[in-house]
């Protein structure tokens, strides 16, 4: 269950980020390739974000899809795995060009009333 | 909680240096002392721009804004792995991952190598367990320095774990250092500890397609070691498939094929743990260690 001590650091970093202020939304970047699921992580926020300025914080979480690109001829492809072989030249020598984030990519807080 | 080092952490991760020595280490901060506002500082994050409006409403809403971070989740695991690794190169330490299901068998493979090599090579041992201190106990029971860290409920080391276990082991310099990871094939994978590679050790005992079910751990690893193969006569299990598999994930792992029992097949891991060192020593970071054994 890694993803409650990777959910613990999330919310560790928009508080700081926060300074104080209250947080009312946070979107995070997950990559199908990451060995990350986003459920988990919407499970484990709701109990990580409990007396925090994150609590009751709306959790917006976009997941990006894998691409690979071939080492031998450059091919780029989707890749549903972390591991497959190239449509062109059938090689399994291939290196992931997305699918692997794991990032906040912003956070609302509500400030200067 | 602090998610550079841990502290705060209601898990209780318990770092036991010696027999009967169990230290809350994060209970006083006696042991561990760092600087939360540097560590901080070294994340690569954007700072927080103050860029919104504050538009006419009729509502007398509480204002709202929105911060632009793209901080990584993992960036402070990695900038400390990054110590770790910087610290381990400094002192020409080769520092070895080693991940697996709960009883593949890592255990068993260290007391083997550890009674084969002490005399030759200088060797200490981190063992993470989520409890107990059975694994030290077996390693100090060969004579080589051990650290045991218990993760509580965690479920893999982190990179400020070693970090601690390494004040603590204070290694010798142009030794090696295997660090046993929690039984776990998936969450050690995501975490870098600042090792030179990871080491899978994967047994007969287990199915042919588990690099196929796993590929996160096959894939991060560099060493593939085939454990327990006495018993490959007694088990349903094709080794060469297994190989295949796992090679299909990951084509650049050297694999070798071992009974921690019986010894068969250790010569070539320690002849690749030599040439790893060799390496270390060398100061030659992220060059490949040893040669593999052909995967057949």
């Amino acid at each position: 269950m890694h993803e409650l001590s990777i959910t613990r650091s999330m919310v560790a970093i928009v508080a700081e980020q926060a300074g104080g202020m209250r947080v009312t939304r946070v979107r995070l970047e997950i990559g199908r390739l990451s060995a990350i699921m986003p459920d988990a992580i919407r499970f484990c926020f709701g109990v990580c974000t409990a007396d925090t300025p994150l609590a009751g914080a709306q959790l917006d979480i976009d997941e990006i899809p894998g691409r690979g690109r071939c080492n031998d001829c450059e091919t780029e492809m989707d890749l549903v795995a972390p591991v497959g072989r190239c449509p062109s030249c059938g090689t399994a020598s291939l290196r992931l060009i997305a699918g692997q984030e794991l990032n906040i990519k912003e956070m609302e807080v509500e400030s200067c009333a | 909680m602090c998610v550079t080092c841990g502290c705060g952490d209601s898990e209780g991760v318990t770092l036991s240096i010696a027999d009967g020595e169990h230290e809350h280490v994060h209970a006083d901060g006696t042991r561990h002392t760092h600087a939360h506002a540097a560590a901080f500082a070294r994340v690569p994050l954007r700072k927080p721009a103050h860029e919104h409006s504050h538009t006419a409403s009729a509502v007398p809403a509480r204002d709202s804004h929105t911060i632009r971070l793209e901080a990584q989740i993992l960036g402070k695991n990695q900038v400390v792995a990054e110590r770790n690794r910087g610290w381990l190169s400094g002192r020409e330490i080769l520092a070895l991952n080693l991940v697996s299901s709960p009883g593949a068998g890592k255990t068993a493979l260290l007391e083997r190598t550890l009674n084969d090599l002490k005399a030759e090579l200088k060797i200490s041992v981190v063992e993470g367990d989520q409890a107990t201190s059975n694994d030290a106990e077996r390693i100090r029971a060969t004579g080589v320095r051990a650290v045991q860290i218990n993760t509580g409920t965690g479920c893999h080391l982190e990179a400020d774990m070693l970090e601690r276990a390494l004040r603590a082991l204070n290694p010798e310099l142009a030794s090696l250092l295997l660090i046993e990871n929690v039984g776990n094939l998936v969450c050690p994978a995501l975490f870098d500890l600042g090792e030179r590679a990871k080491v899978v050790i994967f047994s007969v005992t287990e199915g042919e397609d588990k690099p196929l079910k796993y590929p996160h751990m096959f894939g991060a690893a560099e060493v593939l070691i085939l454990s327990k193969i006495d018993l490959l006569p007694h088990v349903r299990f094709d080794a060469a498939r297994a190989i295949a598999n796992a090679l299909t994930i990951n084509p650049r792992l050297a694999v070798f094929r071992v009974s921690a029992y019986t010894g068969e097949g250790m010569r070539e891991w320690y002849d690749w743990l030599k040439g790893g060192l060799a390496v270390s020593m060398n100061g030659a970071a992220h060059a490949t260690a040893g040669q593999p054994v052909s995967a057949e």
